[in-house]
């Protein structure tokens, strides 16, 4: 049978690697070309694999130290997850700095590959979809089966779901620094990618769907209806605005489905509720599931949870075209775009105030749990960021912000601020965890992590505040005989001191990173790090598990 | 709620429902987050009252205000074009050599022409007008002038431009590749007395010959140039495309010559004459010296 099957695999392999080639030579471009062989040599490896019977994900599994033996819940991909998190972070983060430098000193351009345009989306990708995305599927899968004391339904589409998700990783980094994007920023991959993605995000709603349906709980918990909200608006936001017509089905290029202004108000519907679904309720979910944890506290209010997921689902879908003031877009767009931001403010808060409300009674566990002052910290930054939104979005507000750096500085207080942060510290919960570990390798290394984080968050956020307000000032400076004071020129050489400055921010948080993954890399190898004890949550293995209770071991 | 319990460290009742050991308190919504919901809710409705908002059948509310964001451009415009407005007329009246006399409106003129310069000139010159002796665009900051520095020199290239295709009255000239016309010996003798020129090099008699017999007629018999035919000045010490020997080489062999576009068409009068007083702030402006004045003197009376 055993044989059967691995030749049954080795068939398949076979099929899509014959279906590549084809593809690969007679693609009307030469990056189609290019992905083509990627896919197939892909397939020629997997065909290999199967063939000799050589099982790379087992080998894996021991070079990284995986626990044997069935769990009681599926973590299996949960622990892939978690690796990939970390290795997309770091490699994200790199390319991170490695733009920032670029802005800073321009001569780091070296075309074609490594131009700014083609490297730029493989950051916002790589720490977006790569690490932020591996993280919520990963988390989601961790958190919805401890919650709804239940294993995954379907155990080998998540399988597919988290491999899957990776080739869609590949196929767009690798579609970037060939030159195939079709422009929409946040969604740059091309057609064939995005079906690709759609396929995935499906099985993905099935796994978690499915898991919720098979619950033995009475109630779902709110970290779930945040990850549904996540996964359910994810997939409509990425068919809509992703909706185009291919020149050709051999090449890579395609039309996008609606032109002009209501093109661009559609990608920015899309882009806005890619931050407001992907990066605030999904990472509301893990923040929901992680922080009562570790602080070993009830969540504050099961009120305000109610309201504050209903009003922010409801009005975040609203606020899309704050991103197009003073556009082409009609007036009454602008109006309503800023209004849906302005009522957004205190519901995107009320996940703040559950969250560091959380700890009343616990309090003193910011100073001595590193784990959980990251999380607190994370939670700062959400605030910050969720208020500087609404204020951004005030038509005469953005009149100067817009097309600035403090949009970009905005960004990063909330991406590496927030969801950096509220990462790191559910993948230093969840590791020991995972693997059976009776701490991480170093506590004290996690604080360490933390102020590289935060010193970096800060040099970058304050320096793009000042770099934003300086440059729409100068856009806007009149002199006092009636003309414009500034070239265009005039502004960039006014914020390179700022650039070096963001860009050096950008190296202590990839530091930080870098920190992280060594302590992760320990952790795994199964080794305590010889330190002064700091606080941790307790882990009970024994409750961890699905219910109705298993046959005592 | 059946399984509900106080909370000792916060005194709270619990919801009742437990998830892996997760519980909720049972704490209502903090007020002042609630009464800041209600306060943006009210904004929001005020607001879209007040600005156009709600799409209907064919169009959208207008807003009791009755703004829009093209009026409001539309405003800022007038504003600004009426605050241009007695510049712009004053510069239409002034002979742009005159244009000294009135200090005031110099200023003016210059500050007006240094924004426009910005926008339409940097691209080439750069935004500080030091050109680029790669690119072969002039530095506009120095005293060297290849078709003359008054104003209304200055004003005639900006109106009419420099080898601009299709524009009749630009000024026009061609140097003529000399591509195989000299052996490499020539060659070196030529560069160096295109050197010696401005004292780079010795002298040498053969360049000095091949440069009287082939370059003379318009860069001079002393490398001084001609406005007229924009030939270049050689024998000072600045260069427009580079002053070594295998700069001098290329521009002999295969002559590259700087175009420049007609602006007459694109700018109005004004800004042109902004434009010019800008350009001839930048350092190397020339004065104005009227020629003709004995009418029995034909002059040619392109400036």
């Amino acid at each position: 049978m055993q044989a059967e099957a691995a030749l049954g695999r080795a068939i398949l392999w076979f099929a899509i690697l014959l279906m590549s080639i084809i593809v690969a030579a007679t693609a009307a471009d030469h990056g189609f070309a290019v992905q083509a062989g990627i896919v197939a040599l892909v397939a020629l490896v997997l065909m290999m694999m199967s063939a000799t019977r050589f099982d790379p994900v087992g080998r894996a599994r021991g070079f990284f130290r995986m626990p044997e033996g069935a769990s009681r819940y599926d973590d299996d991909v949960i622990r892939w997850g978690v690796i990939a998190t970390m290795f997309w972070g770091i490699v994200g983060f790199l390319v991170g700095v490695f733009i920032a430098a670029q802005l800073a000193f321009p001569q780091l351009n070296f075309e074609p590959y490594l131009n700014f345009g083609r490297v730029r989306p493989l950051h916002t990708s790589a720490v977006i979809f790569a690490f932020g995305g591996n993280a919520l599927i990963a988390t989601s899968f961790y958190v919805v089966q401890r919650t709804c004391r239940a294993q995954l339904a379907f155990p080998a589409l998540a399988r597919f779901v988290f491999w899957g998700y990776q080739m869609f990783i590949v196929l767009a980094a690798s579609g970037y620094l060939l030159g195939i994007t079709q422009s929409k920023e946040y969604a740059e991959p091309e057609w064939y990618v995005d079906i690709w993605l759609t396929i995935v995000w499906i099985a993905y709603g099935a796994v978690f769907i499915g898991t919720l349906v098979r619950r033995h709980e009475p109630h779902i918990y709110v970290a779930n209806w945040f990850y549904l909200a996540f996964i359910v608006t994810i997939a409509m936001l990425h068919v809509v605005n992703n909706l185009a017509v291919p020149v050709s089905f051999m090449g890579s290029r395609s039309y996008s489905a609606f032109a002009g202004v209501q093109d661009a108000l559609t990608q920015w519907w899309y882009g806005h509720n890619a931050v407001g679904f992907f990066l605030t309720a999904g990472f509301l979910a893990m923040m929901y599931y992680f922080v009562p944890k570790q602080a070993e506290r009830p969540v504050y209010s099961y009120r305000l949870s109610i309201i504050h997921f209903w009003s922010l689902i409801f009005l975040y879908i609203w606020a899309g075209p704050h991103h197009l003031h003073y556009t082409a877009l009609p007036d009454w767009a602008q109006t309503l775009g800023m209004v849906f931001s302005v009522m957004l403010w205190m519901p995107s808060w009320g996940g703040m105030i559950n969250g560091l409300m959380t700890l009343n009674g616990a309090w003193d566990k910011v100073r001595t749990d590193p784990i959980i002052r990251m999380m607190v910290m994370a939670l700062a930054f959400y605030g910050m960021s969720t208020f500087e939104g609404p204020m951004l979005s005030i038509k005469s507000v953005n009149s100067l912000s817009h097309y600035t750096d403090w949009t970009i500085g905005h960004v990063h207080s909330g991406a590496l601020g927030w969801n950096g942060m509220i990462t790191f510290a559910c993948v230093y919960y969840l590791v020991p965890r995972l693997w059976r570990r009776e701490r991480m390798f170093s506590l004290r290394m996690i604080n360490w992590h933390f102020w590289l984080a935060t010193v970096g968050i800060v040099f970058y956020a304050a320096s793009m505040w000042v770099a934003g307000i300086t440059q729409g000032l100068m856009w806007r400076e009149y002199g006092a005989d009636g003309y414009l004071v500034n070239n265009f020129v005039d502004t960039v050489a006014a914020l390179h001191p700022m650039y070096v400055m963001r860009a050096f921010g950008g190296l202590l948080y990839l530091s930080g990173g870098a920190i992280m993954a060594w302590n992760v890399w320990m952790t795994m190898a199964g080794r305590l790090r010889d330190e002064k004890p700091m606080r941790d949550a307790a882990y009970d293995p024994a409750a961890d598990r699905p219910l109705p209770a298993e046959p005592a071991e | 709620m059946a399984n509900s319990r106080i909370d000792p460290a916060t005194g709270t009742e619990t919801v009742g429902h437990e998830w892996d050991g997760i519980e909720e308190l049972d704490t209502p919504m903090p007020r002042w987050w609630l009464w800041t919901f209600y306060l943006t809710i009210v904004f929001a409705i005020g607001y879209v009252i007040a600005y156009p908002a709600w799409p209907m059948v064919d169009r959208a509310t207008k807003g009791v205000l009755n703004w829009s964001s093209r009026g409001d451009l539309a405003r800022d415009m007038d504003a600004a074009e009426q605050a241009r407005t007695g510049v712009h007329e004053a510069l239409s009246r002034v002979p742009v050599e005159r244009l000294p006399d009135d200090s005031a409106l110099l200023a003016q003129a210059v500050a007006g022409g240094r924004a426009a310069f910005q926008v339409h000139c940097t691209q080439c010159h750069g935004s500080g007008g030091a050109g680029s002796q790669r690119l072969g665009y002039p530095n506009l900051n120095d005293d060297d002038w290849l078709w003359g520095g008054d104003l209304r020199a200055i004003e005639f290239t900006l109106v009419n431009g420099i080898r601009a295709p299709g524009h009749d009255d630009t000024r026009q000239s061609q140097m003529p590749p000399f591509e195989g016309v000299f052996d490499p010996v020539q060659m070196e003798a030529l560069i160096d007395h295109v050197l010696a020129l401005s004292g780079k090099a010795e002298n040498n008699r053969q360049g000095a010959q091949i440069f009287a017999d082939n370059c003379a007629a318009c860069h001079g018999e002393a490398g001084g140039g001609s406005r007229a035919l924009g030939a270049p000045r050689l024998n000072d010490a600045i260069w427009l495309r580079g002053s070594t020997r295998e700069d001098i080489r290329r521009q002999i062999l295969n002559p590259r010559m700087g175009v420049m576009p007609a602006w007459e068409n694109r700018l109005d009068p004004a800004t042109i004459r902004m434009l010019a007083a800008y350009v001839h702030s930048l350092g190397g402006g020339e004065d104005f010296i009227a020629k003709a004045d004995d009418p029995a003197v034909e002059v040619d009376d392109r400036p």
